[in-house]
């Protein structure tokens, strides 16, 4: 008996010093990552505020780092030349949200509609197709005419954006449904509304979900670029002003903010994401 | 083990007092091809299958075994001929069937037992109670444990298993059968069919089984039918398998009984294969 459990004591010795063996280098790995992250950033940084400091490239167009973070926090001590900071970062923030549910939205419920109606596809789909196709920008201009400088006219900015990205995949998804999970929810006598919330919306939700990622950019940059051709608020008016005075520090620094937003957000979605599609993200035992 | 009544040959000798469970008039199955040529899959099918009967079909490739499956469940209408379900012709889904696909059945974004409870709670049975009855097949299984994992953490040979239990909890009167067991290796095979015969010995489900493995197919069934090679395929042999139940599918392939039945029905499939082989050679 005891000749028995000796060996397996030693194993599980073993073992335990393996997994901790295996643990630490997991944390070196990690480790090494983040050293490489940081190496790349204070390299371009560095060169960056090094080159201006040394005038091989013009502080005049190029700035430098530490002019664009001086800029920053004047900003947010003193406000800008616009008012306060904050209230330009929550009318950016508020038109990008709005336009992404809206685009979202009726994305996701045109995507499904076309996805599941033959009929539907076959009259709609050149007409997608062909508004696709149209550079989103130039109907900046028309929407500040119909809609004004205010909010509304960025939304349905951002919504035109937006609503196409999610289209598209919504309606991939929908059509990707595997044939016989349907057939055999019907089976198992699915109506159709059943069939739509246990099958065909989980399974399209995974592609739909990959879209929100590159709609809340375009949800962004449908802000942005409105503010930046007519607005009287915002990071994008923020940009033209700037831009107008030839104040380089000035772009850039509401370019870091946007980009911090962006950052934000993308983490935001990353954990929508995880919500939804748990199922995916139970590791293997 | 079987109660009398259902017994398929009495039923079909006195002409049986109720319909049969499965009937197969005259069926055809073509479809129009691109070119604008029909192409017949399956031709003038005739049968019947009594209630509680384990009916395999066999058959080289491509010969509509799996046409015929989805003309049973009402995926597909016939374009000749009708299907009957009880002496009623077949309109849209067969509500009284329930299908194991050889691919996954389970829908990977619901857990064990929210998949096996599925079919209870499409039909509007309380969460609760759904779960009750889950937790029993689950258990009739062999998966207690594992309600909460998800499709993708369990093996092939579990996941097959969740789709039995999916199948059989709404209690159908058939149980379709897409060569459920082909895409499992030799070991989990034999143990699944095992499994299937003691738990569909419980019910009285018909089965229709489609394999493309005799052997298989003459181990677990009362019946198998040898389709002849497509295009237009039709019924070649209707063998009757009086190996007595309960069986055990591993060891009853060396009753001398099995190698008989298996050598009659092997020398009828055999010329079906090869004009299966050679007209894929032809067309190659």
């Amino acid at each position: 008996m005891s000749n028995l459990i000796s060996p397996g004591s030693t194993a599980s010795v073993e073992e335990v010093s393996r997994r901790s063996e295996m643990r630490a280098k997991a944390v070196k790995r990690r480790f090494r990552n983040l050293a490489l992250q940081a190496a790349v950033f204070v390299l371009v940084v560095g060169s960056w505020q090094l080159l201006a400091d040394w005038k091989i490239i013009d502080p005049f167009f190029f700035s430098s780092p530490k002019a664009i973070l001086l800029q920053i926090a004047d900003w947010f001590q003193n406000g800008t030349s616009q008012g306060p900071l904050y209230i330009h970062f929550l009318v950016t923030f508020e038109e990008t949200i709005i336009s992404f549910v809206l685009g979202v939205i009726l994305g996701v419920i045109a995507g499904y509609a076309l996805g599941m109606s033959e009929v539907l596809s076959v009259i709609f789909g050149p007409y997608i197709q062909m508004l696709n196709a149209l550079p989103r920008v130039v109907l900046a201009p028309i929407f500040i005419l119909w809609l004004g400088l205010d909010m509304s006219s960025k939304v349905a900015l951002g919504v035109t954006l937006t609503f196409f990205v999610v289209f598209f995949n919504a309606f991939q998804g929908v059509r990707e449904v595997d044939r016989n999970l349907v057939n055999n929810a019907l089976l198992l006598g699915a109506n159709k509304k059943q069939l739509a919330f246990h099958v065909i919306i989980p399974s399209a939700l995974t592609w739909i979900l990959s879209s929100l990622h590159s709609s809340f950019g375009f949800a962004l940059v449908g802000a942005v670029v409105g503010e930046f051709i007519g607005a009287t608020k915002g990071l994008g008016f923020l940009i033209s002003q700037a831009q107008g005075a030839f104040d380089t520090t000035g772009v850039f620094a509401a370019m870091v903010l946007l980009s911090v937003t962006a950052l934000i957000a993308d983490w935001a979605v990353g954990c929508l994401e995880k919500r939804f599609i748990a199922w995916r993200h139970v590791k293997q035992e | 083990m079987r109660l009398a009544e259902n017994d398929p040959i009495q039923n079909e000798q006195t002409g049986g007092a109720e319909p049969p469970m499965i009937e197969l008039a005259g069926v055809t199955k073509e479809y129009v091809k691109p070119s604008g040529e029909v192409h017949t899959v399956l031709r003038d099918l005739h049968l019947r299958m009594a209630k509680g009967e384990f009916c395999s079909f066999v058959g080289p490739t491509g010969c509509g075994k799996s046409t015929t499956l989805g003309l049973i469940a009402g995926f597909e209408q016939p374009t000749g001929g009708t299907v009957k379900i009880q002496g009623e012709p077949l309109q849209g889904l067969n509500k009284q069937a329930a299908c194991v696909f050889q691919t996954d059945n389970t829908f990977p974004w619901k857990t064990v037992i929210d998949n096996v409870s599925l079919g209870l709670r499409l039909r509007g049975i309380s969460k609760a109670e759904a779960y009750d009855e889950a937790r029993v097949w689950i258990e009739r299984v062999g998966l207690k444990g594992f309600e909460k994992h998800y499709p993708h953490q369990l093996s092939g040979g579990m996941r097959k298993r969740v789709a039995l239990a999916q199948c059989l909890i709404v209690q159908p009167q058939i149980l379709l059968m897409d060569e459920s067991f082909s895409a499992l290796d030799v070991h989990t095979r034999s143990l699944m069919e095992n499994e299937l015969l003691t738990i569909w010995e419980e019910t009285s489900a018909s089965v229709v089984f489609i394999t493309h493995d005799l052997e298989e197919a003459i181990a677990l069934s009362d019946r198998v039918i040898v389709l002849t090679a497509g295009p237009s395929a039709t019924i070649k042999g209707d063998y009757r398998i009086h190996l007595p139940r309960p069986r055990n599918v591993s060891e009853i392939r060396f009753d001398p009984e099995f190698l008989k039945l298996h050598e009659k029905i092997w020398n009828d499939l055999r010329d079906e294969v090869m004009i299966s082989y050679e007209q894929s050679y032809q067309s190659r």
